[in-house]
């Protein structure tokens, strides 16, 4: 593995994602990336007694489905690498158990599914696993009642609001070959501006994106031009061109292929305020519909910068301001698969 | 980086990002529901005057009983969220609203069990209203108990 820059690491070897599973719930499934999706459930319970069950199950799924399309068994992964948004990351703790596969937890928010991803790819890259999955999940209700209020209670929400995505993301990563490669990763620093609103995570994360996005151009001497959609997590309609705006006044103009996985995941008319939001928002996106616009050669080179508000409601209420962080990896397509 | 983006320009500058909150809209979507709240009340106690014989001061428990079981079963087959979103603190304020913060409450902790659950998460929400409406009424109290007593 090469270190580029301050930030950024090119691997060495080459490392593929060789298959990848998504799950997600009602919401997303009636979204304009429905087909994109392996499993949907057309309530928000998946057929659970509780929340905090219901997003274990998708988690379950997401890693069954991408296990299934690889042809493995879960035995034969050296590593798993997860996290999710709950207190412990009781989620990602509890599939593991059931798992049984050595496991490092992760926690970076929202920002977690590009964690893993990174963070495996180069535990491959540097010899320590053969195979590693990577996943995340986030659950609507479940992040309603560890962040905010009872999922029925009638308080209203501003508009800059964002909506938790319900859902899980995993992916299988290893030397053997397919037709898309993990090159290179920016890992992001905690960027904070000092915004306080919990109802405005957009603002809070857009500056960690755009140091994320600056530094992976600076580290990699590329411009935006050398990618064919550069992804944010989940900055939301908010977020978005204020992103765009502060990458600008650097000389990075990303507007032409920038969007971001919190606005793709919804249809405008969807009531989710200003877009989705959580750790499952980048990934079921970049785990279905991005992947498989790479495998169909519609992309050559995408960059997908997961952000993450590290918010904690204590925190806020001691008047704290909410920092963020961002994770970068650029995916290219492998011709000849 | 123009002065803009620089971190303690950044609160002021994303000001002209966030999508602005309609005031005058949302004060007439509060001031309709909670109106519409209002006289399903005066309804209810104009029943049970005239069908139960209650007097005008009698009908008024049975009248917050009432409403508050029709808000608790609203936010229990999960409409009541969703008025809430539309009509703000027009739905909040009335009883209604104190009843919907409970039961949800309630729904959200049941997994926990009955007494660490429910039982320790049922005033989570409703908590601050009880705690502030009895001081404040032990405050007006006794200012009031004074007035009379000196005045």
């Amino acid at each position: 593995m090469a270190k580029m820059g301050q930030q950024s690491w090119l691997y060495n070897n080459a490392i593929y994602i060789n298959a990848s599973g998504t799950a997600v719930g009602p919401m997303e499934a009636d979204g304009p990336l429905s087909s994109s999706f392996d499993q949907s459930y057309d309530e928000l319970h998946c057929n659970q007694d509780n929340w905090e069950l219901a997003e274990r199950q998708l988690m379950k799924d997401a890693i069954n489905a991408c296990l299934q399309k690889a042809g493995k068994d879960h035995s034969e992964v050296d590593l798993f690498l997860a996290g999710d948004l709950l207190n412990q990351n009781v989620t990602a703790n509890y599939v593991a158990k059931e798992l049984g596969i050595p496991f490092l937890c992760m926690f970076g928010a929202c920002s977690t599914s590009m964690e893993t991803l990174a963070t495996g790819a180069s535990l491959i890259d540097g010899g320590f696993a053969d195979q590693v999955i990577a996943a995340v999940s986030s659950h609507n209700a479940t992040a309603e009642r560890q962040f905010r209020y009872p999922t029925e209670y009638g308080g209203q929400k501003p508009k800059t609001a964002t909506f938790t995505v319900t859902g899980s993301g995993a992916a299988l990563l290893s030397k053997r070959k397919s037709n898309i490669r993990i090159e290179s990763a920016t890992i992001g620093r905690v960027m904070d501006y000092g915004t306080k609103d919990p109802f405005d995570m957009g603002s809070a994360m857009a500056p960690a994106a755009y140091d994320t996005i600056k530094t992976h151009f600076q580290d990699m001497g590329r411009t935006p031009q050398d990618y064919d959609l550069i992804a944010t997590g989940d900055l939301s309609a908010v977020g978005t061109p204020i992103v765009r705006d502060m990458l600008k006044e650097d000389g990075f103009d990303i507007e032409e292929m920038h969007n971001d996985c919190g606005l793709m995941i919804y249809h405008s008319d969807q009531p989710v305020f200003s877009g989705g939001s959580g750790c499952a928002c980048s990934a079921v996106v970049t785990y279905g519909k991005l992947l498989n616009e790479l495998a169909s050669g519609r992309y050559k080179k995408i960059l997908v910068v997961a952000t993450g508000a590290l918010m904690s409601p204590t925190m806020v209420q001691q008047k704290e301001s909410i920092p963020a962080i961002a994770h970068g990896v650029a995916l290219v397509r492998e011709e000849g698969f | 980086m123009s002065d803009k983006f620089v971190q303690n320009q950044y609160n002021k500058t994303i000001k002209s990002y966030q999508p602005k909150p309609n005031y005058f809209l949302n004060c007439l979507k509060a001031f309709v529901i909670g109106g519409l709240i209002c006289v399903i009340g005066e309804a209810l106690t104009d029943f049970y005057v005239n069908v139960f014989d209650f007097s005008e001061k009698e009908a008024v428990n049975p009248t917050v009983t009432t409403l508050i079981l029709i808000s608790a079963l609203l936010t229990g087959f999960g409409v009541y969220d969703k008025l809430g979103q539309f009509a703000g603190a027009g739905s909040a304020v009335p009883v209604t609203g104190f009843a919907n913060s409970i039961t949800s409450a309630a729904l959200e902790h049941k997994s926990e069990g009955l007494v660490l659950g429910v039982a320790t998460n049922l005033f989570k929400l409703a908590g601050s209203v009880i705690v502030f409406g009895v001081v404040a009424a032990y405050v007006l109290g006794m200012i009031r108990y004074a007035w009379q007593h000196f005045f």
